[in-house]
């Protein structure tokens, strides 16, 4: 299929764009395969580049023979653009749609994409799993890295390398994966080295109506368990929820079969009700009428910070048990895909001072999302505004990143990046130039050939002007562990991704940059101090 | 003092809000505070709670581990201790009960707290403020503006100050006329110029003209308001009451502006609640936010049923509406409700904030405060309940207010010279009773009771410390290029203020402080600047005098320590805090017990943001 098919009119002239905090722009809109561009052709005004892929839903309106196109994007702005002349409108509307909705693969703009910059360290390369079991090595020797399901064969969604203890043999390995959910056996997810708990994840154990056990799924587990230690199991699913499992053939690790083991239930909500969520909440921040009441009863009824509450406080509880009780913890909701990373990759943050780095994000991104088989694709095809039906979309990751911020705010000095690389990454899994969210898990992308065929987003954000953009000026590195307040007092609306176009952050940025000058104003201060006083120590020696 | 029965009790528990932490220590009742000390030697804490602050105490039903005593405090702190024996609990709470409601103004604490303080500055501390030149300032008095003495003696209204700022065109007949024609006597004055456009902010109570009666000398009045001001035909009067309350007071014989007998008026109502509203919507809120294991859910809908951002949202709109009134019509606006201390000082003063840069500093702050709310008569004794009174007249009108300017600050961070912490601080001495600015209900009262000469000044005490109170983000050039602030009140950009409402409840606060860490930088670089000045001096010194004889010049002692003061610190968790704050793991283990981190300064909010 070639693009010049889908697009029925490439150029319109005299198209006006309205976009928020922006001057009305008049010019050229031109479609291309993966671009919508409007150009005024004048150099000081900026031109409007929007992929394809970054639009959610459009919506046409005419007046006369004036038609009006509203894009809505997956990053949840709002542009408008009046095109002249009804048959242009409809032809650019209905390309547009195709365009935006197009579900091939191979037809994405990352694969067409060739980078502008130049690459310093190519990011696809920068978070091997064999190097960050050098770390864990250097740690313990209790844990081996398994190339088990080096093909994809035992679990599809796995990597091909995963850390499992180091008495447990391959072939226990394949007979647990396949009592768990999407063979999903339990594998090491973070060792906290202040005490040698671990933290695992995994899928449900299929335990069926007639509670089916599995020795080597047991043997696996209890072999991360120092002698005479209990361990705890965070099913992130309701008690109820996980009963009802068992008539699918799912199911829960029974007292009887898993006696060192205590389990806790808690109640994070299934994907498709975060995006029912997520629509309502961005329904309720998009509302123009002017009544409080209003307002809050519609963030109420979005549920959208009892989500973010629910994920956090189960994310402590995990790091709590590690941390505090000094136990091993166990984590899995159904699939092992989604709320289990929310809880696994959270509790890290909160637990391990490297995860607040700019370079330990990233790689608890790639560790806990990409290669533990977060199926980003299939989550994020579609965002707030979208008209079609709902597949699996669910802004779990967004969830994740909302967390995050909230961390961020309540111990402001002690992550190296700022918001503005939570933003990105939010963009970024709902469209993006490059490959690095694309496919659903690492085998999709090994088979897709990305870290040949695209760029990494890491290749991006880890150049020097990039890093400096992205870090926060208040960053000392805080090694302790950081127990957020999970009160509903102390979490906000995370208004950098939900009223960010509703009011221009020119204020806030301004005050921000003048928080910026303070402490870069120290910086060279103190350096000048310390260079009068070597000049005034080497006079005096002179002496 | 004759009212304390027990001055010591030991083996006293003191419970958290909101976890299941506690911690014994002793608790000592002085003529002045009420004071927890910790017996853990290592935290000790010590919490210092002023009788003034106390609101309610409450003696609950005896437990087995002893007996509850709940203690609400007007500055939003609530305690909740357990005494051992049912009678010392009994002899403190009732000690506290006959403490907390002092008969006379000469028990409050302001006249005897004594700071360390000469006579002199005592008395320059009181001249801080001078509101004559306030409105010399603004540019009054003017060709259409002149200061009146009709009050001087406070005969006219005796809860207006001195001091009245009134049309050349208003005569004493005038006056007269329409003070009999306002409820209180409070007749229609200048509070604010707008020197650009001409255009007066006034301020008055409701007229008395029930259904029909009307006053020529009041008409007149606003006549003379309309005419001072060339750039508009019309003044506009806001009423900013609900319509129904304001119809409601014509049965009284009050009521508000007919149209049909003022030429030139453009009549508004602007629909803010009275201050019974006021009162119960904040302790709903109080209650929701209070609540234990709070969903998020409770949380916004309590938030929504208190109607306390409703509220905010309201008066913050009838400011805006002033605003551009006067600044972009140009126009002149008399603002009442019923009395017109309450609504309208809120809305004055905030429009003022809104139209006038200076007001967003800190001196202009504490003159606006001293002009639209002291000076006019806001009845802080009754609304803050300063002297054992009538429950119906405490309302928290003016910790309303300070709510909308923090709303505001949120919004326009390079806007204001002051932070958080000077409103927080404001907060607590309204009620602390400490200073003599807040006490009685007017300035006559004031005068009786002679404060200036018996009681020390709030404003001294703050710019003594006004490092603390400094806005780091604050840009000295954002009042040239946005002298009319507009504010948003979408009510998705309005908040709940946590740092108030939850000033105490530290574990819902951000661990570590972006504020107080950019105060520290900057005081950091002032020193650093200090100490390459002096260490420039000496390096000049050095070249110069090398000829002559080494004199061993070493860097000036304090420039060593002050560099060594730059270090930041950061407050991580302490690790020892928020255990069992997740529910599920309690009662399993053993918890141990916590020492909380709570620590308040004599007299002085703790602030952490």
């Amino acid at each position: 299929m070639e693009f010049a098919e889908l697009i029925k009119t490439p150029r319109v002239d005299g198209v006006v764009l309205r976009r928020p905090f922006l001057p009305t722009v008049e010019g050229t809109l031109c479609l291309t395969g993966h671009h919508l561009i409007l150009s005024s052709r004048q150099d000081n005004t900026e031109e409007l580049w929007l992929l394809h892929a970054n639009i959610d839903a459009i919506e046409k309106r005419f007046v006369g023979s004036l038609g009006t196109i509203i894009v809505k994007c997956k990053d949840l702005r709002v542009i408008q653009l009046d095109i002249p002349g009804m048959e242009e409108c409809l032809n650019i509307a209905s390309s547009i749609e195709v365009l935006s909705t197009l579900d091939s693969v191979s037809l994405m703009y990352p694969l067409f994409y060739r980078p502008m910059f130049q690459v310093i360290e190519d990011g696809w390369k920068s978070f091997l799993p064999e190097d960050a079991f050098k770390d864990l090595e250097s740690m313990t020797e209790e844990w081996r890295l398994s190339d088990v399901n080096k093909d994809y064969s035992v679990c599809s969604s796995y990597p091909p390398l995963v850390a499992v203890p180091k008495d447990v043999d391959d072939d226990t390995l394949r007979k647990a994966a396949a009592f768990r959910h999407g063979g999903r056996f339990p594998v090491l997810s973070y060792y906290h080295k202040k005490n040698g708990m671990v933290m695992m994840r995994s899928g449900q154990p299929l335990t069926g109506t007639n509670g089916r056990r599995c020795k080597e799924d047991e043997k696996l587990i209890n072999a991360t368990l120092r002698a005479g230690k209990r361990g705890y199991i965070i099913d992130t699913r309701t008690v109820s929820v996980a009963q009802q499992a068992k008539a699918r053939g799912g199911g829960f690790e029974s007292e009887a079969n898993y006696p060192q083991w205590r389990r806790i239930h808690k109640a994070i909500e299934r994907s498709s009700i975060l995006q029912e969520s997520l629509i309502k909440l961005v329904e309720a921040c998009n509302d123009q009428s002017h009544s409080m009441d209003r307002w809050l009863s519609k963030l109420e009824a979005s549920n959208w910070q009892t989500h973010v509450k629910e994920i956090l406080t189960t994310a402590c509880l995990a790091a709590q048990c590690i941390d505090r009780e000094g136990a091993s913890v166990l984590v899995h909701g159904t699939e092992g895909t989604d709320s289990t990373l929310q809880v696994t990759s959270l509790a890290q943050i909160i637990l391990d001072p490297a995860c607040r780095t700019i370079q330990g994000f990233q790689a608890l991104v790639e560790r806990e999302w990409l290669q533990a088989g977060h199926p980003f694709q299939q989550r994020c095809s579609q965002s707030a505004y979208s008209n079609s039906k709902p597949r699996c979309e669910a802004p779990v990751f967004l969830l994740f990143l909302d967390c995050v911020w909230q961390i961020l705010r309540q111990f402001p000095c002690s992550f190296q990046f700022s918001q503005h690389f939570l933003v990105l990454l939010f963009e970024h899994t709902y469209a993006s130039q490059f490959g690095t969210f694309m496919g659903n898990s690492a085998s999709e992308r090994s088979k897709l050939n990305l870290s040949q065929k695209t760029v990494s987003l890491w290749s991006w954000v880890n150049r020097p002007q990039e890093v400096e953009r992205l870090s926060n000026p208040l960053y000392e590195a805080n090694c302790l562990v950081i127990w957020p307040s999970v009160a509903p007092q102390s979490l906000l609306l995370w208004e950098g991704v939900f009223l960010r176009w509703k009011r221009s952050s020119r204020c806030l940025d301004e005050a921000y940059d003048e928080m910026v000058h303070i402490i870069q104003y120290n910086k060279e201060l103190q350096n000048k101090v310390n260079n009068l006083r070597r000049q005034l120590g080497a006079g005096e020696q002179e002496d | 003092m004759e009212h304390i029965r027990t001055p010591k009790v030991e083996q006293v528990r003191l419970l958290d809000r909101f976890s299941n932490k506690s911690a014994s220590g002793t608790l000592h009742l002085t003529a002045t505070h009420l004071i927890f000390v910790e017996s853990n030697a290592d935290a000790a804490q010590e919490i210092w709670i002023l009788h003034h602050h106390i609101g309610s105490v409450e003696k609950l039903s005896l437990t087995t581990s002893g007996c509850p005593l709940v203690i609400q405090c007007r500055n939003f702190r609530v305690v909740h201790f357990v005494v051992q024996r049912e009678r010392d609990c009994h002899d403190i709470y009732s000690s506290l009960l006959r403490l907390l409601r002092p008969v006379s103004y000469e028990e409050l604490y302001a006249f005897s707290y004594n700071p360390k303080q000469n006579e002199q500055q005592r008395e320059e501390g009181w001249q801080l403020i001078d509101l004559g030149a306030e409105f010399e300032r603004m540019g009054v008095p003017c060709d259409q503006w002149q200061l009146t003495d009709v009050n001087r003696n406070y005969k006219i209204c005796e809860t207006y100050p001195r001091d009245l700022y009134v049309p050349i065109t208003a005569s004493k007949p005038i006056i007269v006329g329409s003070s009999k024609f306002r409820s209180k006597g409070r007749f229609p004055v200048l509070t604010y110029f707008y020197q650009e456009k001409k255009a007066a902010v006034c301020r008055c109570s409701q007229p008395l003209s029930g259904f029909s009666a009307r006053c020529l000398e009041d008409e007149s009045m606003l006549q003379a308001i309309s005419k001072a001001n060339h750039n508009s035909r019309f003044v506009y009067v806001m009423d900013t009451r609900p319509k129904l309350n304001a119809m409601a007071n014509r049965a009284a014989g009050k009521g508000y502006e007919n149209e049909d007998n003022y030429s030139n008026i453009r009549f508004q109502f602007v629909g803010i609640e009275n201050i019974h509203v006021m009162r119960t919507s904040l302790q709903k809120l109080l209650e929701v936010v209070g609540t234990r294991s709070l969903s998020v859910n409770d949380y916004l809908l309590g938030l929504e049923s208190s109607g306390w951002l409703r509220h905010v949202k309201a008066v913050l709109d009838a400011a805006i509406f002033l605003t551009k009134a006067v600044t972009v019509e140009g126009a002149s606006v008399l603002v009442h409700c019923s009395d017109g201390w309450d609504r309208t000082a809120q809305v004055c003063s905030l429009g003022a904030l809104l139209m006038d840069p200076y007001y967003r500093t800190i001196n202009g702050f504490m003159v606006l405060i001293e002009k639209d709310w002291i000076s006019f008569g806001h009845k802080f004794a009754d609304r803050c309940d300063q002297l054992d009174g009538d429950p119906k007249e405490v309302s928290p009108v003016f910790t309303q207010f300070l709510e909308c300017v923090w709303q505001l600050t949120e919004q326009f961070p390079q806007a204001f010279e002051f932070n958080e912490w000077l409103l927080l601080q404001i907060h607590e001495h309204v009620h602390s009773c400490q200073y003599g600015n807040f006490l009685a209900n007017n300035q006559r009262q004031r005068e009786e009771l002679q404060l200036k000469d018996r009681t020390h000044s709030l404003w001294a005490f703050l710019l003594s410390e006004g490092q603390n109170y400094l806005n780091p983000a604050f840009c000295h050039t954002y009042a040239e290029t946005h002298p009319v602030l507009e504010p948003s009140t979408l009510p998705c950009h309005l908040k709940f203020w946590r740092n108030m409402y939850h000033q105490f409840d530290r574990s819902m606060h951000p661990r570590q402080s972006v504020l107080k860490n950019v105060l520290t930088l900057k005081e950091s670089n002032r020193q650093l600047e200090d100490t390459i000045m002096k260490l420039e001096a000496v390096s000049t010194l050095l070249t110069t005098e090398a000829w002559h004889q080494p004199p061993h010049p070493r860097p000036p002692e304090e420039a060593k320590k002050c560099c060594s003061d730059t270090e930041r610190t950061v407050e991580g968790s302490s690790g020892s805090e928020r255990k069992e704050s997740y529910g599920d793991l309690q009662g399993t283990y053993g918890a141990k017990v916590e020492p909380a981190v709570v620590s308040l300064e004599f007299g002085v909010a703790r602030m952490t943001c």
